[in-house]
C-alpha cells in the first residue's frame, strides 16, 4: 500500500469492545507532516477509538501502526509520548487543583524543576502564539484556557503528531479562530495534525484532507478543497441527507404562552446576569436566543424553569383559556406540571439530567417516577419510551439495559434530549441540544423540535451555530451582557447582524 | 506550672499514635484510597510488635537482652503486620476494585479482633493474674531518652523526654509533607488522587502509586500502634486498651486539610484533649463530671468536622477521586 512520507500509517486496524461491539474494522489511515487531517464521522463511528489507539489508551486487536515507516507497538500513553504522539482529549485530562505548569510537567521523569518548565512553556507559547499563565490553577480557567494548557502540555513533551478530539465543541467562535491560528502555526512548523470534528464548515476552513469513517469502517479520504459539505455528509452517513432545515407553519393559530417583563437576575457572586429583560413567546413558534456564552441564556432559562432566584420582574405563563399564572416563586415541580420543560445540555452531559449508572429506561423514569400507583412505580411506560428513543434517534447501544455512562457522548445526549421532547411539553426550552452531535442526529433533533412546534409547543431554542439558529427560529432574540439587544425576525435577520448585536449593544436599545 | 509541665509530655505521648495514624492516612488518601481500616491496621501493628517482643523476651529467659534486637524485632514484626494489612487492602480495592468503605470497615473489625485474639492468647501463655502482657524490658529500650534529658529542666521535660519513636513520628510527618509539596513523586501522587485518568494519560502508573502509598501509609500507621504499647503504655498490652485512637487519626486528616506538617501540632492538640479530663479539677463529690470531660476530644472532632466542611477553597477539599476505584477502560 502507498505509504509515501506519512508520519503515521495505520493499517487494517480492528478493535472490538466487550460483547462484540466493533469500534473499528480494517481501518487504514495516513497522517502526514505539515498537513491538517480532519477525521469525520458520525457519533460512534469510531473516530475517538481509532485515535485512542494512537495515543496508547487502547490497544488494537489486530492491524499495524507505522511511525515514519517503522512498525511500532503503542501500549501506553507513555509509549505514545515517546513516539512523539500527543492527544488532546475531548474531556480534558487535567488536575483541577494543580497549576498549569504542574499539569504540564505531570508524569515526566527527573527532578521537579518548575522554574525551568515555566521558561520552556513561555518559549512554546511565543513560538505558536499561545497565551498561558503557568501559575494559574486549572479550576480558575475557562474552557479555552484549559484547552490551551492541554495543547502546550502535548507540545512540551515534544510531540510532532497532534490529535485534537472535538476541540471546537466547547469554544466560542472567537476562541475557535484563535485555535485555528495556532493550528496553522503548528502546521507551518511541520507538525502533523489530526482534528476530530462534526462541523463541516470547520473542516473546510482548517483542514487539507478529510478522512471519513462510518460505523467503524474507513470510507475514504478527500482533498478538502475539491469537496463540498453535501459530498462529505453523504459519505459519512452512507445515504443522502437533506441539509435544509424546514420552517413549517403550526397547525393552530399562535397564542401567547409566556410573557416575561422587566426580569432582573443577580447571581451568587453578585454579578447582574440579566437586566430588564422583556419578551413574549407564542405557541407554535421557535424563539431563538443568540448570545456569546455566559451572557445570561442559562440564567434566563433557569429563571423560567424556577431554578434561578429572581431579583425583580415577572414571568407569566398564559394558559389556553387566557388565564395568566405568575411563575416566579412557584415550585419548580409545579412549573413542570404546567408543562414547562427544560432540556439543558450542559458541558458535562452526565452531570445534569442523567444518572450515569442507571440504564436508559431508568433514566426515563427520572421524569415519571411519580406517576405510578401507590408505592409502586410504573416501569412499563418508561421502558417503551426508552425503546422509542433508541429507535427514532438511532441511539447506538447494546441494549436499553446498558448504563448510560457506557454510551458514547453523542448517544448520551440523544437520550437526554429525546427524554425531554417525549414529555410532550407546552413550553420546551432547549440549550445547545446538538452540542457534540453529528450531522445526522442533529438534523433528526431539529426535525423533532419542528414537529413539537407544529403541534403547538412554544419552543425556546438556545444555540451556538448562528446558521442553524437563523434557519430554525421564527424570532431571534439577541442577548448582550444580560440585556435584550433586539428581537429580530428569523426569516429576515442576517448572520452578521446577529453577530454584531451579540458583541455590542446597539444605540437604540441601550437608550 | 507544675501541672502544665506534666501535661505537655503526656499530651505528646497521647498525640504520637494519632500523628502516625494521621500521616499514614494522609499519604493513603492522597492516592485516592480512603482507608477506613487504619484503626485495625494500628491494632495489628501493635500486636505484631508485642508478639515479636514477647517471644524474644521469653527466649532470653531473664538473661541480658541485646538492645538492638530488642528494638528491631518488634519494629520489623510491626512493620510486617501492617505491610500485610496494606497489601490486603490494596489487593481488594485496587486490583479487585472492591468498595473502599466496606473493605476499610471490614479491615478495622478484623484488625481489632486480630489484636484481641492474639493478645488474649499471649495473656493465657504468660499465666499472670492480671489480664495483661507486660513487656517492661523491651519497653525500657523503646522509651529510653537521651541521658542528659533529665538534667535540662523544663526544656528537657517538654522536648526531650520521649523515646525515639516519638521523634521518628515527627520526622516521618515532615518527610511526607516535603515529598508531597516539593517532589515529582508527590506531584504524581496528588495527580493520582485527584484524577487517575489524567495521571494515567500522563504516563503515571496509577496502580503502582496507589499500592506503594497505601502500603507505606499502613506501615507508618502501624508504628503508631507500636509506639502506644511499647512507649506510652510502658510495654503493657491489654485488650481494647488502644481504644478509638485510630478513628481520631482519620478525623485528624480532615482537620489538617491533608497536610502532614500541620498534623504534628494537631495530633498533640488532640492528644491533650484526650487527657484533659485528668487536669480539670472536679472534686471528689462530682466524679461524674470527669466522664463528661472525657467527651471533649469527640465533641471537638464533631465541631472541627462541621467547620472544615464549610471551607470552600478548592485547595482545602479532599482529593477529588477519594474513595473511587480506577479502571482504565471504564468510561
Amino acid at each position: 500500500m502507498e505509504n509515501g512520507n506519512a508520519a503515521v500509517s495505520m493499517r487494517n486496524i480492528t478493535k472490538t469492545f466487550g460483547q462484540g461491539v466493533i469500534a473499528n474494522k480494517d481501518v487504514n489511515l495516513d497522517i502526514r507532516k505539515g498537513e491538517i487531517l480532519s477525521l469525520l464521522g458520525e457519533n460512534g463511528s469510531g473516530k475517538t477509538t481509532l485515535m485512542n489507539m494512537l495515543s496508547g489508551i487502547y490497544y488494537p486487536d489486530s492491524g499495524e501502526i507505522f511511525i515514519d515507516s517503522k512498525p511500532v507497538s503503542i501500549r501506553s500513553p507513555k509509549d505514545a509520548y515517546d513516539l512523539g504522539i500527543g492527544m488532546v482529549h475531548q474531556h480534558f485530562k487535567l488536575v483541577d487543583v494543580l497549576s498549569a505548569v504542574q499539569n504540564i510537567v505531570l508524569g515526566l521523569p527527573g527532578k521537579l524543576d518548575l522554574k525551568g518548565a515555566r521558561e520552556k512553556i513561555k518559549e512554546i507559547c511565543d513560538k505558536y502564539g499561545f497565551d498561558v499563565d503557568p501559575d494559574k490553577k486549572i479550576y480558575n480557567m475557562s474552557v479555552s484556557e484549559k484547552q490551551t494548557v492541554e495543547i502546550v502540555k502535548v507540545l512540551y513533551r515534544g510531540a510532532d503528531i497532534l490529535i485534537l478530539d472535538e476541540p471546537t465543541a466547547v469554544l466560542t467562535p472567537q476562541e475557535t479562530q484563535k485555535l485555528f491560528d495556532v493550528m496553522r502555526n503548528m502546521k507551518k512548523d511541520g507538525k502533523a495534525l489530526v482534528i476530530i470534528t462534526h462541523k463541516l464548515n470547520e473542516v473546510q476552513e482548517i483542514s487539507d484532507k478529510v478522512a471519513v469513517l462510518r460505523q467503524g469502517e474507513y470510507i475514504g479520504t478527500l482533498i478538502t478543497k475539491d469537496t463540498n459539505p453535501q459530498e462529505m455528509t453523504d459519505m459519512m452517513v452512507g445515504h443522502k441527507v437533506e441539509l435544509n432545515i424546514e420552517r413549517p407553519t403550526p397547525l393552530e393559530a399562535p397564542k401567547r404562552r409566556i410573557k416575561v417583563e422587566g426580569l432582573n437576575v443577580i447571581n451568587e457572586e453578585g454579578i447582574q446576569k440579566l437586566k430588564d429583560v422583556s419578551f413574549e413567546i407564542y405557541s407554535g413558534e421557535i424563539f431563538g436566543i443568540a448570545g456569546i456564552s455566559g451572557c445570561g441564556q442559562k440564567e434566563l432559562l433557569e429563571a423560567i424553569a424556577g431554578l434561578q432566584k429572581v431579583e425583580s420582574g415577572s414571568i407569566k405563563y398564559i394558559d389556553d383559556d387566557g388565564t395568566e399564572k405568575e411563575l416566579i416563586g412557584m415550585d419548580p415541580l409545579k412549573i413542570k406540571e404546567l408543562g414547562v420543560a427544560l432540556s439543558f445540555v450542559p458541558e458535562d452531559r452526565l452531570g445534569m439530567g442523567l444518572v450515569g449508572n442507571m440504564d436508559i429506561s431508568d433514566n426515563m423514569m427520572l421524569r415519571s417516577f411519580r406517576d405510578g400507583h401507590g408505592v409502586f412505580t410504573d416501569r412499563k411506560t418508561p421502558h417503551k419510551k426508552a425503546e422509542g428513543i433508541v429507535n427514532v434517534l438511532h441511539v447506538d447501544t447494546p441494549g436499553i439495559e446498558t448504563p448510560v455512562r457506557r454510551l458514547s457522548g453523542g448517544n448520551v445526549q440523544k437520550v437526554l434530549v429525546g427524554r425531554e421532547i417525549s414529555q410532550k411539553p407546552k413550553v420546551l426550552m432547549t440549550a445547545y441540544v446538538v452540542r457534540g452531535l453529528d450531522i445526522n442526529s442533529s438534523y433528526t433533533i431539529y426535525e423533532l423540535i419542528n414537529m413539537e412546534k407544529v403541534n403547538g409547543t412554544a419552543v425556546i431554542f438556545v444555540g451556538e451555530d448562528l446558521d442553524v439558529l437563523l434557519q430554525i427560529s421564527d424570532k431571534v432574540m439577541v442577548l448582550c451582557d444580560g440585556q435584550v439587544n433586539g428581537i429580530l425576525d428569523g426569516r429576515k435577520a442576517t448572520k452578521s447582524e446577529v453577530g454584531l448585536r451579540m458583541t455590542s449593544l446597539t444605540k437604540e436599545d441601550a437608550d | 506550672m507544675l501541672g502544665f509541665l506534666s501535661f505537655i509530655p503526656r499530651a505528646v505521648g497521647q498525640g504520637i499514635p494519632l500523628l502516625y495514624g494521621c500521616t499514614g492516612e494522609i499519604i493513603t488518601e492522597k492516592s485516592g484510597n480512603l482507608n477506613l481500616g487504619i484503626p485495625g491496621v494500628m491494632y495489628v501493628g501493635a500486636i505484631s510488635g508485642v508478639i515479636g517482643s514477647f517471644f524474644y523476651e521469653n527466649s532470653v529467659k531473664g538473661g541480658a537482652m541485646n538492645g538492638f534486637l530488642a528494638i528491631m524485632i518488634p519494629m520489623l514484626c510491626s512493620l510486617l503486620g501492617s505491610f500485610l494489612m496494606g497489601m490486603l487492602y490494596c489487593f481488594l480495592t485496587v486490583t479487585l476494585r472492591a468498595n473502599q468503605n466496606v473493605t476499610g470497615l471490614a479491615m478495622t473489625t478484623f484488625g481489632v479482633g486480630f489484636g484481641n485474639f492474639f493478645g488474649g492468647s499471649l495473656i493465657k501463655l504468660s499465666n499472670l493474674d492480671v489480664p495483661t502482657i507486660a513487656l517492661s524490658k523491651t519497653s525500657a529500650y523503646f522509651s529510653a531518652t537521651l541521658p542528659f534529658a533529665g538534667k535540662m529542666g523544663w526544656f528537657g521535660q517538654i522536648f526531650l523526654s520521649y523515646g525515639f519513636l516519638a521523634y521518628l513520628g515527627v520526622i516521618s510527618a515532615l518527610v511526607v509533607a516535603f515529598i508531597l509539596k516539593k517532589t515529582r513523586v508527590g506531584l504524581h501522587l496528588r495527580a493520582v488522587g485527584e484524577s487517575p485518568t489524567t495521571a494515567d494519560a500522563a504516563g503515571i502508573n496509577v496502580t503502582k502509586y496507589k499500592y506503594v502509598s497505601t502500603v507505606a501509609g499502613c506501615m507508618i500507621a502501624g508504628l503508631g500502634g507500636l509506639y502506644y504499647v511499647m512507649d506510652y503504655a510502658s510495654g503493657i498490652w491489654s485488650n481494647d486498651a488502644f481504644g478509638d485512637r485510630g478513628w481520631l487519626a482519620i478525623a485528624l486528616v480532615i482537620f489538617t486539610i491533608w497536610k502532614a506538617d500541620i498534623g504534628i501540632f494537631a495530633s498533640v492538640l488532640f492528644g491533650g484533649l484526650y487527657i484533659l479530663y485528668l487536669y480539670i479539677p472536679t472534686g471528689m463529690e462530682h466524679m461524674e463530671l470527669k466522664e463528661l470531660y472525657k467527651m471533649i476530644p469527640y465533641v471537638v472532632t464533631l465541631v472541627v468536622l462541621i467547620i472544615t466542611s464549610m471551607r470552600n477553597r478548592r485547595e482545602d477539599q479532599p482529593p477529588a477521586s477519594l474513595g473511587l476505584n480506577y479502571f482504565r477502560e471504564d468510561r
